[in-house]
């Protein structure tokens, strides 16, 4: 299960309807425990794909960097990741499955020029993306 | 041979029993990894090719430049040096 505190994820939402039609990404901060991931932060990130920014994310090493330090420095580590899908389901596709690692959570956001439709939340499992719950405590 | 320390990233940690960080006697990034190699076995085939070069997926940093921008698998290490693994974060909806 992952916990997203509603605040955490109206920052999210906030940043992924600020970037639309782009794709937005980032990554989760916290900790892991007994089958719980907690987000204690998320943070923005370059999207460094900027010919295909409508349907692709290559998340800028740099940022990573940076927020890997900084997680450290806190007692903390990357526990996963977040990008959108401009209008498109909130479901991982081919292209975020090949290059997923085990291990982190995936956060995928549905987002329409009306605003964010769908959150959902992935880990992958050997080849294949399973669900996971969402919850904000 | 300088002693570092290489940071490990969460989907990496299988192969270091759980370690976040793993010390390191090398003079260059290439023998760093080797040394990462022998104490953590597995962990190189998901950071090398079978031709040991750089996987595409995976970003080596020392300190905060990134060994691709420098010399790549020879760039040397100094004592006390931090490297970090940073895996490649991707994807998108199509």
């Amino acid at each position: 299960m992952l916990v997203l505190p509603s605040e955490i994820r109206a920052e999210l939402e906030s940043w992924v309807e600020t970037g639309y039609p782009e794709e937005t990404c980032g990554l989760l901060v916290g900790s892991f425990g007994r089958g719980r991931t907690e987000t204690r932060r998320a943070t923005r990130a370059r999207n460094l794909n900027r010919e295909r920014a409508r349907d692709r994310y290559d998340l800028d090493p740099a940022d990573f960097l940076a927020a890997d330090v900084a997680a450290r420095s806190d007692g903390l580590e990357i526990v996963g990741v977040w990008h959108s899908h401009p209008d498109h389901p909130a479901q991982p596709s081919e292209t975020d499955r090949a290059a997923a690692w085990e291990g982190w959570s995936y956060v995928i956001v549905e987002v329409t020029s009306r605003g964010v439709a769908a959150l959902r939340s992935w880990r992958l499992e050997g080849p294949t993306f399973v669900e996971e719950p969402i919850s904000s405590s | 041979m300088n002693h570092a320390t290489i940071r490990i990233p969460t989907p990496l940690r299988v192969f270091t029993k759980g370690q976040d960080e793993v010390k390191v006697r090398a003079a260059t990034v290439g023998e760093a990894l080797a040394n990462l190699g022998e104490q953590c076995p597995g962990i190189l085939e998901r950071v090398l090719d079978k031709d040991g070069k750089l996987r595409p997926f995976v970003n080596v940093y020392v300190g905060s430049a990134d060994v691709r921008s420098m010399k790549g698998l020879a760039t040397a290490v100094d004592a006390g040096a931090v490297l970090s693994i940073v895996p490649a974060v991707a994807g998108g909806r199509r």
